[in-house]
């Protein structure tokens, strides 16, 4: 089904000087989509032109629209001579495509060239018509939603989630073709920024089929990579996870009782009574009003409800349940018949049980079983690609019979991969792996493929009657993510006791307790019952790659943990050094494991989460590097001590030596317990003598055989605490290993890191917000020992971290989250580590509580935006109840009415008077103004801001190149002004798609190459994220001043029953 | 072993103002950094020197691609490559607001320029030490080339007196082919502050004009002294102090006025003319000072000063020396009979107005614009 592009070409400005006589410059644009070209006219003489164009009209298919990038290329005409390039704007045009987007583009876009950078900007419109709306979504994958974000995005929620969907594709990377040597860098580089710009969509536009397909309209957690396999290609591969999102349409909700007053108290509730959840909690009127309560309830917005009970949210649905337009209490009756049949589906069903999210709605995660991984080295081999051997030059390659070979390989190699993890997740006796992601490390002609991830359980009671082993436990069906709260409230309890669904699990520390059992644990662990609810067996320790969840119980604040390794590996060729990095790694992997573990123990902490383990290769090196952020979970043992012991205790000064030493730690550890906030109440200790769970009145629990755990009082829950982690330090490992926990210099006063989006025991962020990469490469010396360096590696990651602690010393109180670092070894003996991060700052005043409350008020406080959304939804549903929400047409009209309704009644001058869609439009008119501010962060929220509208993916690529680099100050010269470029670049294309932010911001790629010796460099950058709307919570004032005191007292209020 | 490459981008630019000093002031990093050691930055923020040696690279570089920006800051109200912290933004607009009286620029427009525009002023502010050095002296390579010495006698870096020499050579420059007034033009090209517009005003005026300001006597007078003078020529003595045509040009003298100066000789070559112009102020003066005597002695000679001054100045050649004379002619006659500046004030001023009654002294209109700038010149260059 065809559609129609329109595009404008406004003006230009600051363009750069091309004739050298006149110091001005005679500029045209070209307007290029696929194959057709449109030109304006030499607008002459200026810097800055004005050609206001007329629309260039572009009739293509939306296969076209999907894959193409709109690309502009500014010119300078020259009578006698070939005109010169100014330089290129493309403009993914994937935003305009789903109706939920951005409708225009229009703005001051830099114009880049890959030579010489920025030079002027371009003003255009650009818009789609998209012809026969209606079957848009039947077709073609346009319309599917992308988001970076790995969570459900904040204004939408899950109305399912279909599971895991992956894709790759193949090309010749034109840096590598015959035609290379006899063209200028800059057609090189074009070719390839062109090129990775047409695989990005067309990928885009194959996974958004595969989500049609599984009935799905959007992917989350979108993770798009490229493989920049040299000779032998260029692979572009993504992975998401498919899920069927709705709008968090703002209808009023349902009358509330005036006396049972807000809902979040409602919604408080249920969860603290665990023995009655479905307490009459809402006495609202009943009926026609409930299927409304259904959609317009977020399902984010019971993050900030951290007791929420598991079971009630999740439900599942078959696939016709989409629309959830049913009251809860009406589909409770068939689900289970349902559910049955969707088992049986599921079963003929193979798909990975894999999800790439990292945070979900309450009670979606029930159970952790801990890190899952796969690494496999592979040869890009020649022989894969038989497209590619002899036959490239003097011909174009047969792009088809090249791409129908290719990926295959890869596909294949992936599939080896993923069939590992899901093998792993199963030995962890679990069926889901969550906080799933895939990297590469290539050097030469080998590659590393990583793939890791967290084992989980996840809920799906469906399953309760299957053995829990089943393979296809997860398989295939839809989960259906129930919209919050609303059935709760509304008496889905109900209906979910009289089916013997639920299963009560305290959520702050459900998701700690085995999923596997424990009489034949896959590996050693010590068990002990859960500190929390006394009545499950959790292990001592706990790792995970997703985020902390926002129910979690946690004691103290967390920090970033790094394990960093670097072992030096011979110079080898093809085979043999595939077998040499081969053999490293499983050493590789266990020391990190090992300095991840003592790492954690020295912070008295038991509990890492977004583990992330980078192994990067190199030609004579491998490098690891593990970050994760360390909590205390309350729910978890105390770890014990580090206790060092040498096996031959034979001198004097040994024996101190190690006494010393051991000194050391003792007081290292207690200073970061001192540090963190790390006391967890005694009160644990002294219930442990008798861990009499309370009679419960659910005997069944979904997995089958985790009613063992039931058998409390059996179990020596002592031995756990005391035992102390020894190190052993006969060899000179051990010794290195102790030296490398006490060189970790702590954080200055007043930082706080960690990786993950929050950071728990921090609250009260407030907006300042400072988004930065840091990018070092060091120079090693040659002939260096594993030692050495290790050292020198460490350091550099330290040093780094210090660097960015002083830079952001305006910041603090700060928390540096979302760290990312990523390592690579661009040649022999150059090391390069780059950061990104966001650096928030926090109003240290509030007082400190205990880890729970502090958790619950972070939740809240990130989260409020649906809460508000939420409450005066409902109050206004009692001032105007003749509303009928099921009448109106789309969420932001109606929000706007209704704030506006509100705000009268209220009789107060409130900021947006006119409503949401008028911070809307505000908003636009800001974003048109000369320069707008854009935020950017890797975070998916903004804090003290409301998300309202995500405007389509971000996904750029951008090579820059230079044989000037000492002119251009060097190094360092170069990649400051190209990040800074690429920044630049990135919220110009926000501002113009009418965004004032970019979340979940990530550089993906940073690939710097140099030859200082012929004063050259180049540098590949790709960043992606989602460009959204938000507002200012201090502009919803009024509103939301009394929202959240409402909230914040209601949630107290919540903790005491 | 060593650092290759270290960078550090913000999404908002982070600019340290006590680092930003340093490199406006032409320090090398290394010794920028030994600066901020003794500031006992390292204390405050545990860092280490290598730390510190880090950042300021990183903030020179900043400043450095900044510069581009700085040298055409009109351009500055639209770039897209540096994004101001918005929390700064607020407290800035304020004092930016208040610094230089914007009106005709967009709100919004400052909003975000702010930041950037604070560090314009201090880009294009300048040493008082250095400029003096080089005022009145051709904005060419080869006063360019003698800034080792300028460097080397007023202790300001070398580094430091090539941007400032810069910046006033692009000043000049730009404005030399306006028209229209030009303190106005330097404050809308270069988004710069009414103070700083106008101390620009004075040395591109000077620059212009070579007046000689080097010479030994004209030592004891301050950057401050002349850029009032210029400021009083310019508004006196220019074209488009007369008519503000479209046309006018501010940076040159009026060729016309110059010419009717030449009439004022009068003053001096008409012996009863000058009698008459002697009683008619020793009338004046007899009573209200005790340097009576010492002034009607010295009267023809003052008079024949500042007359001849303004016969002469028709030559470019000896509008150079206009500062010159002035002192050697009045300012160190006076002195040396011990005139307080009050007396010198009371002696204009009754110097003035008494040509006005002189019959035959047709020229009113000249004398006033002329007498009006010397007087005041003459009273802010009155000083030790």
């Amino acid at each position: 089904m065809p559609g129609k592009l329109k595009a404008k070409i406004v003006a230009g400005r600051h363009l750069p000087v091309m004739d050298r006589a006149s110091d001005l410059t005679d500029a045209f644009v070209e307007v290029k989509f696929g194959n057709t070209t449109f030109k304006t006219d030499v607008y002459p003489k200026s810097l800055n032109p004005q050609w206001n164009s007329e629309w260039f009209k572009f009739e293509v298919d939306d296969e076209d629209l999907q894959d193409e990038p709109l690309q502009i290329t500014v010119l300078d005409h020259d009578t006698y001579s070939a005109n010169d390039a100014i330089g290129k704007v493309y403009i993914d045009i994937d935003p305009l495509l789903c109706s939920e987007a951005a409708t225009v583009i229009s703005g001051w876009l830099p114009i880049y060239d890959t030579i010489h950078g920025i030079r002027g900007e371009i003003n255009v419109l650009v818009k789609v018509d998209l012809f026969n709306d209606l079957n848009r979504f039947r077709q073609s994958s346009c319309g599917v939603k992308f988001f970076c974000t790995t969570s459900i995005p904040r204004c939408y929620r899950a109305v399912m989630v279909h599971g895991f969907v992956e894709e790759l594709v193949v090309n010749e990377d034109p840096e590598y073709q015959w035609i290379d040597r006899i063209r200028t860098p800059r057609a090189s580089n074009e070719a390839r920024q062109r090129l990775i710009f047409l695989m990005s969509g067309e990928l885009q536009r194959k996974i958004g089929l595969k989500v049609l397909e599984m009935g799905g309209n959007a992917v989350v957690g979108y993770l798009q990579c490229f493989d920049l396999e040299g000779e032998s290609g260029l692979v572009v591969r993504a992975i998401g996870t498919a899920c069927t999102l709705e709008k968090i349409s703002t209808f009023p909700a349902t009358a509330t009782h005036p006396n049972n007053s807000s809902p979040s108290k409602d919604m408080k509730e249920p969860g603290f009574g665990e023995e009655a959840p479905g307490v009459p909690l809402s006495s609202g009127p009943p009926t026609p009003l409930r299927a409304q309560t259904f959609s317009s309830f977020s399902p984010s917005k019971s993050y900030s409800r951290q007791s929420s009970s598991s079971d009630t949210e999740l439900s599942l649905t078959p696939k016709t349940g989409m629309g959830s337009g049913g009251s809860a209490g009406k589909e409770a009756g068939p689900l289970k018949a349902l559910l049955r049949q969707q088992t049986q589906s599921a079963l003929e069903q193979r798909e990975y049980p894999f999800f790439t999210l990292t945070a979900f709605p309450p009670g979606f995660l029930l159970h952790v079983g801990g890190v899952v991984s796969a690494r496999s080295v592979k040869l890009l081999d020649r022989i894969h690609n038989p497209a590619l051997g002899n036959t490239r030059s003097y011909k174009l390659l047969d792009w088809n019979s090249f791409t129908a070979d290719e990926p295959e390989t890869r596909d294949a190699w992936w599939e080896e991969i993923r069939q590992e993890i899901k093998s792993h997740a199963k030995a962890l006796g679990c069926h889901a792996v969550v906080g799933y992601s895939e990297s590469t490390s290539i050097c030469e002609e080998v590659c590393i493929l990583s793939a890791s991830g967290t084992a989980a359980v996840l809920s799906s009671r469906f399953m309760q009657d299957g053995p829990l082993d089943t393979e296809h436990r997860l398989s295939r069906q839809p989960l259906c993510v129930f919209s919050t709260g609303s059935e709760r409230v509304e008496g889905d309890m109900g209906s979910s006791a009289s089916l013997g669904f639920e299963e009560v699990v305290s959520p702050g520390c459900g998701f700690c307790h085995i999923p596997y059992d424990e009489l034949n644990i896959p590996f050693p662990a010590q068990l002990t019952y859960c500190y929390c609810c006394r009545r499950y067996k959790v292990p001592d320790v706990l790792f995970t790659t997703i985020d902390l969840p926002t129910e979690a119980n946690v004691t103290g604040k967390g920090c970033l943990i790094q394990a960093r390794l670097c072992r030096t590996k011979k110079k080898a060729q093809g085979e043999g050094n595939a077998t040499a990095i081969s053999s490293l790694l499983p050493f590789l992997e266990y020391e990190l494991h090992t300095q991840l573990m003592n790492k954690l123990k020295l912070r008295g902490m038991n509990a890492l989460f977004g583990l992330r383990i980078q192994i990067s290769v190199g030609e004579t090196m491998l490098l690891g590097l593990a970050s994760a952020t360390g909590v205390y979970l309350t729910a978890l043992p105390s770890p014990g001590g580090i206790q060092i012991a040498g096996k031959t205790p034979s001198d004097i000064t040994y024996e101190q030596h190690i006494s010393t030493m051991q000194k050391k730690i003792n007081d290292t550890i207690d200073k970061n317990k001192e540090l963190y906030e790390i006391n967890p109440p005694e009160v644990v200790e002294e219930i442990i003598g008798s861990p009499i769970p309370e009679p419960r009145q659910r005997s069944r629990l979904f997995r089958s055989h985790s009613e063992s755990s039931d058998e409390v009082s059996e179990l020596d829950l002592s031995h756990g605490k005391k035992d102390a982690f020894v190190l052993e330090i006969d060899d000179t490992d051990a010794v290195e290993d102790i030296h490398a926990l006490l060189t970790d210099s702590p954080t200055p006063a007043g930082f706080y890191s960690c990786n993950t989006e929050i950071m728990p025991g921090i609250q009260n962020w407030t907006s300042a917000i400072q988004m930065f990469t840091s990018v070092r490469v060091f120079r090693l010396n040659a002939n260096l020992t594993n030692q050495g360096l290790n050292k020198i590696f460490s350091d550099l990651c330290e040093n780094l971290l210090k660097s960015l602690y002083f830079k952001l010393r305006s910041m603090v109180p700060c928390c540096l989250c979302h760290l990312n670092f990523t390592v690579a070894i661009p040649e022999d003996e150059l090391i390069q580590v780059a950061v990104t991060a966001v650096a928030m700052s926090f109003d240290k005043e509030q007082p400190l509580e205990n880890g729970k409350q502090s958790g619950e008020k972070t939740l809240i406080k990130a989260i409020t935006e649906n809460d508000e959304q939420l409450q005066f939804n409902l109050e206004l549903n009692a001032e105007t109840s003749s509303h009928n929400p099921l009448s109106s047409p789309k969420g932001l009209s109606e929000v706007g009415s209704h704030l506006s309704a509100r705000a009268s009644s209220l009789e107060k001058a409130s900021p947006l008077p006119e409503g949401r869609s008028r911070s809307l439009r505000s908003n636009r008119s800001y974003s048109g103004s000369s320069v707008a501010v854009v935020k950017m962060t890797p975070l998916s929220f903004i804090p003290g801001a409301k998300i309202i509208k995500y405007l389509g993916i971000i996904n750029m690529f951008f090579i820059r190149e230079t044989s000037s680099l000492r002119e251009e100050g060097g190094v360092s010269g170069f990649l400051h002004t190209f990040i800074a470029e690429v920044f630049a670049m990135v919220r110009a294309h926000v501002a113009a798609l009418g965004g004032n932010a970019v979340v979940s911001y990530s550089m993906k790629e940073c690939v710097f190459m140099e030859n200082p010796n012929k004063n050259q460099a180049q540098c590949l950058i790709n960043v992606s994220g989602d460009a959204v709307i938000f507002v200012r919570e201090s502009e919803l004032e009024s509103t939301s001043v009394q929202t959240q005191s409402a909230t914040t007292h209601t949630s107290n209020g919540g903790e005491g029953t | 072993m060593s650092v290759e490459l270290d960078v550090f981008v913000g999404n908002t630019t982070i600019m340290d103002k006590e680092v930003y000093q340093l490199w406006l002031n032409g320090y090398t990093v290394n010794d920028a950094v030994k600066v901020r050691i003794e500031g006992g930055v390292m204390e405050e923020c545990e860092a280490s020197a290598e730390v510190l040696l880090s950042d300021t690279m990183d903030q020179y570089r900043t400043f450095q691609m900044c510069e581009r920006l700085l040298h055409h800051p009109a351009k500055l109200a639209n770039q897209l490559l540096f994004q101001i912290p918005p929390d700064r933004q607020a407290m800035l607009i304020e004092r930016y607001a208040l610094a230089c009286q914007f009106n005709s620029l967009d709100f919004v427009i400052i909003q975000f320029q702010t930041f950037i525009c604070i560090s314009l002023f201090r880009y294009y502010a300048f040493d008082d030490l250095f400029v003096r050095e080089v005022l009145g002296k051709k904005l060419s390579k080869g006063t360019k080339k003698d800034l080792d010495d300028v460097s080397i006698k007023t202790g300001i870096t070398l580094k430091s007196c090539r941007r400032q020499f810069d910046n006033f050579k692009r000043v000049f420059k730009v404005v030399e082919e306006l028209k229209g007034p030009l303190v106005e033009n330097i404050r809308q090209h270069f988004l710069l502050p009414d103070q700083l517009a106008r101390d620009y005003a004075a040395i591109v005026f000077f620059a212009n004009h070579r007046f000689e300001t080097g010479k030994k006597k004209l030592q004891y007078l301050t950057f401050q002294d002349f850029a009032f003078c210029a400021g009083q020529l310019i508004n006196n003595w220019t074209v488009g102090a007369v008519d503000n045509m479209m046309e006018d040009m501010d940076v040159d003298l009026d060729k016309e006025f110059l010419q009717d100066l030449k009439d004022l000789k009068i003053l001096i070559t008409d012996k009863d003319l000058l009698d008459q112009h002697k009683n008619l102020v020793c009338t004046a003066l007899r009573g209200k000072t005790n340097v009576f005597n010492e002034m009607e002695a010295n009267f023809k000679n003052l008079s024949r000063g500042l007359v001849n001054i303004a016969a002469k100045l028709i030559n470019a050649k000896d509008v150079r020396d206009f500062f010159i004379d002035l002192v050697e002619k009045f300012i160190e006659p006076c002195r040396s009979d011990k005139l307080t500046s009050i007396d010198v004030n009371l002696y204009l001023t009754h110097y003035t107005n008494s040509a006005h009654i002189l019959d035959t002294f047709k020229h009113h209109a000249v004398w006033t614009r002329y007498m009006g700038v010397i007087k005041s010149c003459i009273l802010r260059m009155y000083h030790d």
